[in-house]
């Protein structure tokens, strides 16, 4: 044996963990480890949440009486801008590439993702984005004003006459924010593609990376177009091109069509993760396999291809002809049937199952009832007549809030605390946990139900004052708005403080199956002692075979059943 | 641990096919974000394909057309030194390392006549950026594909300089092999470009 080899041996017994996984300063630093990457993305996208949340409330408070009082109306456009901005671009795509980037490797067995410097690189920009796009407050004129997608020509207005301005810092913003997702993307697909554990088929593999893969790839082949458009409204805004100005023969419906092309697969970013989630919590949670694994895998893959083919539905009322509506109508309606076959398998796997309603639990199943919701009103959505009846209504944005707070939100924070002991190896607070659920599922029925009879009697999405005859859900709406504000708060106070002096967690605590359960918690640097070698499906609760015929953790394997 | 494990022959011989598997993942990984690159070239030329089928005085006042047989020529060259480059790679499996140096030069070179052909027209032109949409998307396209180039020709130039650095030539595959894709690709881009605005006037 040579010298180098006992060296080596003697180093690795005096530091088992190198860059100890509770060292929080290592959460600060610039770490190529997917875990503390992870975790970051997940911290910074949360301070975001709560910079939009506030933003929110100031228009909630706005529209609590009939007038405009509160905020003068260019102020009121800065504000659902950036709202919506930064709820999408700062707070769900970080948050779920966070996760995503946390759990894939654990998931499917591998010691990191398949580029690491690649991956600290894309979540590095997050903060310089982050930082470009609150820059524009500060800037002569404010920030854009033109909602947050940005459709010319009145993106194109330049006020200020300045170069610099709020418009152009949210195109480079945004344009850079593609730049990170697209790394993003190339790491999460090479990483699944190629660095499954042994024995890892792609029907054993967690429906969780499945979803992870699929919105991947909608980032891949999507966000390009939304690229695209940026930058010719980049150029048109400062070097004088005419893409989009119609006052010059430029054609502001072609903007419309790269921005929905990528923006509306977006939602299904966005929300791919979220069943993916739904799919791991649900068995556990039920003590049952998860019903029809195979068909809820395939509905996601289905989903990912019919999400590039419904984009126009955003556009029938932009003078898209009538044959095309038509086609979009129908290609919209169809993705109702793989997303049903989701919702009928997380039902399946519910029914009979002895349920334990801890909190990851309740958040999985009050943000399905959310999204069971938003499914009837985008199908009603779907339908051209109806569309074009309450298009710009509030009731577009009650149904987008059901699917991004009720389902999303709701859906991140079943993850949070479903994962929270395996992160942090600390045990959250169950009754905080409960609390927070309350007030959310109270929060979000109270803010977003209201938009609907608003949208249906006529109100006007993006306006600071409106007709007192819509008084009454408003003020019903606003309260819910702050009561989600305050919901906020027993969750950072649970995270700090279990984070801090909650109770060790164990390796398992929920007794689940995964690759990730059988490594210690918090997961060591490298994740596994010896890489597993996968032998049966992910979801065999109730069975006695085993997941891995090795020991990942280099202990005895735990049994289940 | 076993002691087969130590064995320092073993220990290398793991880590050669660590190092082969992660120029796999690169490469893989490179080729996933070349197929992303191609929807933004798809995005511009669908945009112009809609524009020049829309907008009816498409051409700005005064010009009549764009000039061909430079813009072939350049063609011919770029595409031909996609054959060289193949050529290039051909004598690095080979190992023979002045084959390579001399092709992969020639390769750079082809690509930089292709940019000073590309300046050279670019000057003479009637018209500028932000003479209509027309204006707009030719230098837009052409730009952009122009910028892929430049960026070809650059990684083209730190291969080769890396050619020069002692026992390089066992690391240095990945970068030669994704530089030489990433060639074919902005030729193939090209072809598509070329027809779309030169040939269907």
């Amino acid at each position: 044996m040579s010298n180098a080899s006992l060296d080596a041996i003697a180093a690795k017994s005096d530091q088992p963990f190198p860059g100890a996984p509770n060292n929080w300063r290592r959460f600060f630093s610039f770490s190529t480890d997917h875990k503390v990457i992870g975790i970051q993305y997940m911290v910074t996208a949360f301070v975001f949440f709560l910079i939009g949340g506030l933003l929110a409330m100031v228009m909630r408070g706005e529209l609590i009486t009939p007038e405009a009082d509160l905020v003068d109306r260019t102020v009121y456009n800065a504000l659902f801008t950036m709202h919506g901005t930064i709820m999408l671009f700062m707070w769900t795509f970080p948050m779920l590439n966070g996760l995503s980037n946390y759990l894939v490797p654990l998931m499917i067995g591998a010691r990191d993702m398949a580029f690491p410097r690649l991956n600290a690189a894309a979540f590095w920009l997050v903060p310089v984005f982050g930082t470009l796009l609150m820059a524009s407050f500060f800037v002569p004129g404010g920030p854009s004003q033109s909602g947050w997608w940005a459709y010319p020509p009145v993106s194109l207005q330049n006020p200020t006459g300045n170069l610099i301005n709020g418009q152009v810092l949210w195109l480079l913003a945004v344009a850079l924010s593609g730049v990170s997702s697209i790394m993003g993307a190339v790491n999460f697909v090479t990483t699944i593609f190629r660095m499954r554990a042994p024995g890892m088929g792609w029907f054993r593999m967690p429906a969780f990376c499945w979803t992870v893969l699929s919105a991947q790839m909608i980032q891949l082949f999507g966000l390009p177009s939304l690229t695209a458009g940026a930058v010719m409204l980049l150029l048109d805004l400062t070097a004088g091109t005419s893409f989009f100005d119609p006052a010059k023969g430029g054609d502001p419906v072609l903007y419309q069509h790269f921005f929905w092309f990528y923006s509306h697969p977006a939602v299904y970013v966005i929300i791919l993760p979220i069943f993916g989630t739904f799919s791991e919590v649900f068995p556990v949670y039920a003590r049952k396999p998860l019903f029809g694994y195979r068909f809820v895998v395939v509905s996601s893959v289905i989903i990912t291809v019919l999400s590039a083919m419904v984009w126009v539905h955003h556009m029938f009322a932009s003078g898209t002809p009538s044959w095309m509506r038509m086609l979009f109508m129908f290609s919209t309606m169809l993705i109702s049937v793989p997303t049903g076959v989701k919702v009928f398998a997380w039902v399946a796997t519910v029914w009979g199952g002895k349920l334990r309603l801890d909190t990851p639990m309740l958040f999985a199943l009050g943000g399905l009832v959310c999204f069971l919701f938003a499914g009837i009103t985008g199908v009603m959505l779907g339908a051209v007549p109806f569309d074009i009846h309450v298009n710009n209504t509030y009731f577009v944005v009650g149904h987008f809030h059901y699917v991004i707070y009720g389902a999303t939100v709701m859906g991140i924070y079943a993850a949070i605390y479903h994962w929270f002991p395996k992160m942090t190896g600390h045990m959250y607070y169950e009754g905080l946990g409960k609390l927070h659920f309350a007030l959310t599922f109270i929060g979000v029925n109270l803010n977003f139900f209201p938009m609907h009879p608003l949208g249906l009697m006529g109100m006007p999405r993006r306006v600071s004052s409106y007709d007192p005859e819509f008084a009454y859900w408003n003020v019903i709406a606003s309260l819910g708005g702050f009561l989600l504000g305050v919901s906020t708060l027993p969750f950072i106070l649970n995270i700090v403080s279990s984070w801090v002096l909650g109770k060790r967690a164990p390796a398992n605590p929920w007794n689940a199956i995964g690759l990730e359960w059988l490594i210690p918690s918090p997961p060591p640097v490298e994740n596994f002692e010896e890489i597993p070698i996968v032998v049966s499906g992910p979801y065999g609760y109730g069975s006695n075979e085993s997941l891995v015929s090795n020991n990942p953790a280099g202990e005895l394997i735990s049994e289940h059943s | 641990m076993s002691t087969a494990n130590l064995d320092p022959t073993l220990n290398a011989h793991s880590v050669h096919a660590a190092e082969h598997e992660e120029e796999d993942h690169r490469m893989f990984g490179f080729i996933v974000f070349l197929l992303s690159e191609s929807v933004i070239f798809l995005s511009f030329f669908v945009g112009y394909t809609v524009y020049k089928t829309n907008i009816t005085d498409w051409l700005p006042s005064g010009v009549e057309g764009l000039e061909v047989r430079e813009p072939l020529i350049n063609t011919i060259v770029l595409v031909s030194s996609s054959f060289v480059i193949y050529f290039a790679e051909r004598f690095l499996h080979k190992e023979n390392l002045w084959g390579f140096r001399a092709f992969w030069l020639l390769t750079m070179a082809m690509g930089s006549f292709f940019l000073y052909g590309q300046a050279v027209e670019w000057m003479g032109l009637p018209f500028g950026f932000t003479d209509g949409v027309f204006g707009g998307t030719f230098y837009l396209l052409t730009g952009f594909h122009g910028l892929h180039v430049m960026t070809g020709v650059l990684l083209q130039g730190i291969m080769l300089g890396r050619s020069f650095l002692p026992n390089n030539y066992a690391g240095g595959e990945f970068g030669v092999a994704a530089t030489s894709l990433f060639w074919h690709f902005v030729d193939v881009i090209w072809i598509i470009l070329f027809i779309l605005i030169y040939v269907w006037q």
